[in-house]
């Protein structure tokens, strides 16, 4: 199998798409001629024109908007909004027409539309421009939320994003674009609903998604050097959220730490401690624990910054904790 | 109006109760205060009042039946009420502690205004109390993780009779595994070294209870020790002619001197007279002095209440009326719960020293011993003196040494110049 990137991963679905239906286009804030912030779209306005890869102006609201229009009249929009601290702009049309318009429609309406959106901290970048707010629009009925880790996720998630007759927030860590990984060649879809267990172990389980499993890794990996087997969860998707897997998962190590960049209060890693707790009480020797982002707004300082974001030794230190 | 009646705990380290004898039936009416039902707990017989007025309707455990803290145990309701829910006495269902609407000698209204207090020592205890020491740890509850706790059903495995070597001494999985496979191999050699054959000797409810409290005190409490000689000349002196010439139905003997002494001490140094419980210095306003009484099977230490408002007579009185009815299994439930602090004295076995342990939730016990005629040196001459020694064991989170020294030579001045204890 050929390494890829996570950026080609996604650029490799998303030509698949356009080059498969010509009812796909992608419109986004300098997604054509410079081809996107984070170069997924690179090259592509040149090969589909600039019909199928539109730049935009500098309104999410409005790219959201367009979005929904063209899904409802039978387009399959993907939209780009640079990064989700933007889509905090276009979070009106997300949540009250994007989700809600085949409910309210008793669905005779759908609203097939992938909203691509680049998250995540850790390259200094401040507190206006490092949120991870996924959790958020996992929150909210009528969305689903695909948080892929691996570019073999990347692509695979993709694919089934396109598939979806319902708008599915695709959310890319910044921190992954460049990473490596195997990806197939041919065209697969990943179901969502599907965590991955990403490292096998029988001590504890560390749940993480999008950016955070690779903490998880790399703390399993200092764990495992004491004799503490980790199993390592890759969510994939936040919305539908694969309880059985977890829940699998604990019955197995009887212990769970939930890991996420974002904010520990009323965030979502407190619904998966619950879930947890709702359906394997019985199984549980330790507490539920968290491992979150800091409650402050994201620091600027470099120091200050991965202060603020869960690192590997948090984890092990956590999990220490726990036996 | 439908009232249930539930075992009450009768101190914190009680789990279940026996029924001993229902003086209501059903059918028969019942006033609030009056006495239905006598309940034996691992210490003492104690009698159980109604807190509501009613018919006694149907009760839930038979004579002889012993059941946990907190179940109920009879309904007392309107003729009319349906009370159809409660089954029979087969099946005497598990109420929330919480709930509990009797208990002996907690005054009603201030067991239904703060519930949670009625779930632990009598309400009547010393008033300062602001919340019931009903504490999660301190009175012997299991601390388990869920899935120990379902291992433990399924295995037969009794979780109170096992470590924890969790976080803050949960018991955990690994826990249960080894004590359902046998657990504690070491232990098991070392009985194997025992030299010559062994017999195990069945303990009592009283000795596990002790042994439960006594150990808990020696791991929780640490205990700092201060020991002076008293000299009793002057208060043997007291004490004999006020046992001649009082004209009173009681003698005084020395342990109520010592009670006394205490009782007074105890209002001039009031940190002594507090509860450890919950990480709380608990402080009582109350003087409520326990005295230890030894009994065939064991040992109890029930409180002669509000010491510091009685009278040496009236101590004396109440002291014989506490050891008489806690060798008859009669006392109150706020007599041996109550405590805000102990005396234990072995004087009249002829010791020398007694250095006690601590009884939970207190913080200080006075261990004293025989008095004994002692060659002293007095005004730089050799003098015979009537010399006790007493041993005070106080708790270290909640006093210092230098503290401790100044509440025992308190009450050292008080027994070494008597007269004050006559006020």
């Amino acid at each position: 199998m050929p390494e890829l990137t996570f950026r080609e991963a996604l650029r490799m679905s998303l030509r698949e798409e356009l080059l498969a239906n010509e009812r796909v286009f992608l419109m986004g804030e300098d997604i054509g001629a410079y081809g996107g912030s984070y170069a997924v779209t690179k090259g592509f306005q040149k090969e589909f024109g600039p019909e199928r890869v539109i730049d935009t102006p500098i309104s999410e609201s409005v790219i959201v908007g367009c979005g929904i229009g063209a899904a409802m009249g039978g387009l399959r929009p993907m939209v780009e909004l640079m990064t989700i601290n933007f889509s905090l702009l276009a979070f009106d049309q997300i949540v009250n027409n994007a989700s809600k318009l085949c409910y309210m429609s008793g669905g005779q309406i759908h609203v097939p539309m992938v909203i691509r959106m680049a998250s995540g901290a850790g390259s200094q970048l401040s507190s206006q421009h490092s949120h991870s707010l996924e959790g958020w629009y996992a929150h909210i009925p009528g969305i689903k939320v695909a948080v892929p880790y691996t570019p073999y996720d990347a692509r695979g998630l993709l694919k089934t994003a396109f598939r979806d007759d319902n708008p599915v927030i695709f959310i890319e860590h910044t921190a992954l674009y460049a990473r490596k990984g195997e990806v197939p060649d041919e065209a697969f879809d990943l179901p969502f609903g599907q965590a991955e267990v990403h490292r096998k172990g029988k001590d504890v389980t560390l749940i993480g998604y999008s950016g955070s499993v690779y903490q998880c890794v790399l703390a399993a990996e200092q764990l495992a050097q004491d004799g503490i087997e980790a199993e390592v969860l890759n969510l994939r998707t936040l919305r539908p959220l694969d309880i059985d897997t977890i829940v699998a998962s604990v019955r197995k190590t009887h212990r769970a730490v939930v890991v996420e960049d974002d904010w520990r209060f009323g965030g979502f890693a407190g619904e998966i401690a619950t879930l947890i707790m709702e359906q394997a009480f019985d199984e549980l020797d330790a507490p539920v624990a968290r491992v979150c982002g800091a409650d402050v707004p994201m620091p600027y300082a470099k120091q200050l910054e991965q202060a603020a974001l869960p690192q590997p030794s948090d984890i092990v230190a956590v999990v220490r904790g726990l036996i | 109006m439908i009232s249930e009646v539930v075992m009450p705990q009768m101190g914190a380290d009680m789990e279940e109760g026996t029924v001993v004898r229902w003086m209501k039936h059903e059918g028969d009416a019942v006033e609030r205060g009056e006495i239905i039902a006598e309940i034996e707990t691992d210490k003492a017989n104690v009698e159980i009042e109604a807190f509501d007025s009613g018919t006694f309707r149907k009760a839930l455990a038979n004579e002889g039946d012993t059941v946990p803290v907190g179940t109920i145990i009879a309904v007392i309701a309107a003729p009319e009420d349906d009370i159809s829910k409660y089954g029979s006495s087969t099946e005497a269902s598990k109420g929330e502690p919480a709930k509990t609407k009797a208990s002996a000698g907690a005054p009603p209204a201030e067991a239904r205004e703060k519930p949670p207090a009625a779930a632990t020592p009598p309400a009547k205890a010393p008033p300062t109390r602001q919340q019931a020491p009903a504490p999660p740890r301190v009175d012997g509850r299991v601390r388990a993780s869920p899935v120990a706790r379902k291992l433990a059903e399924e295995r037969g495995v009794d979780l109170t009779k096992i470590r924890g070597s969790g976080p803050d001494g949960r018991i955990v999985r690994r826990d249960v595994e080894a004590a359902a496979t046998g657990g504690a191999p070491p232990k098991a050699e070392a009985h194997a070294a025992a030299p010559g054959p062994v017999t195990t000797v069945a303990r009592s409810k009283m000795r596990q209870t002790i042994a439960r409290r006594m150990a808990l005190s020696k791991r929780e409490a640490p205990h700092y020790y201060i020991t002076v000689d008293i000299d009793m000349t002057e208060a043997e002196r007291t004490r004999k002619e006020l046992n001649e010439t009082s004209g009173q139905d009681v003698r005084v003997s020395v342990n109520d001197l010592i009670v006394k002494a205490s009782a007074i001490a105890l209002q001039r140094h009031p940190i002594f007279n507090s509860w450890f419980v919950e990480d709380e210095v608990r402080q009582h306003t109350q003087i409520n002095v326990c005295i230890a009484i030894a009994l065939d099977d064991g040992l109890i230490a029930p409180a002669i209440l509000d010491c510091a408002n009685k009278s040496l007579l009236d101590v004396a009185r109440a002291g014989k009326d506490l050891v008489e009815r806690a060798k008859s299994g009669a006392l109150k439930a706020d007599e041996y719960s109550g405590g805000t602090f102990t005396i234990s004295n072995l004087g009249p076995y002829g010791v020398e020293t007694l250095v006690a342990i601590i009884q939970p939730p207190q913080t200080a016990i006075l261990g004293v011993g025989a008095v004994q005629p002692k060659p002293v040196a007095r005004d730089g001459e050799i003098v015979v003196a009537q010399v006790m020694k007493a041993a005070l064991s106080a708790d270290h989170r909640v006093t210092d040494g230098a503290q401790g020294a100044r509440f025992l030579n308190e009450i050292q001045g008080l027994l070494e110049k008597p007269v004050a204890l006559l006020i």
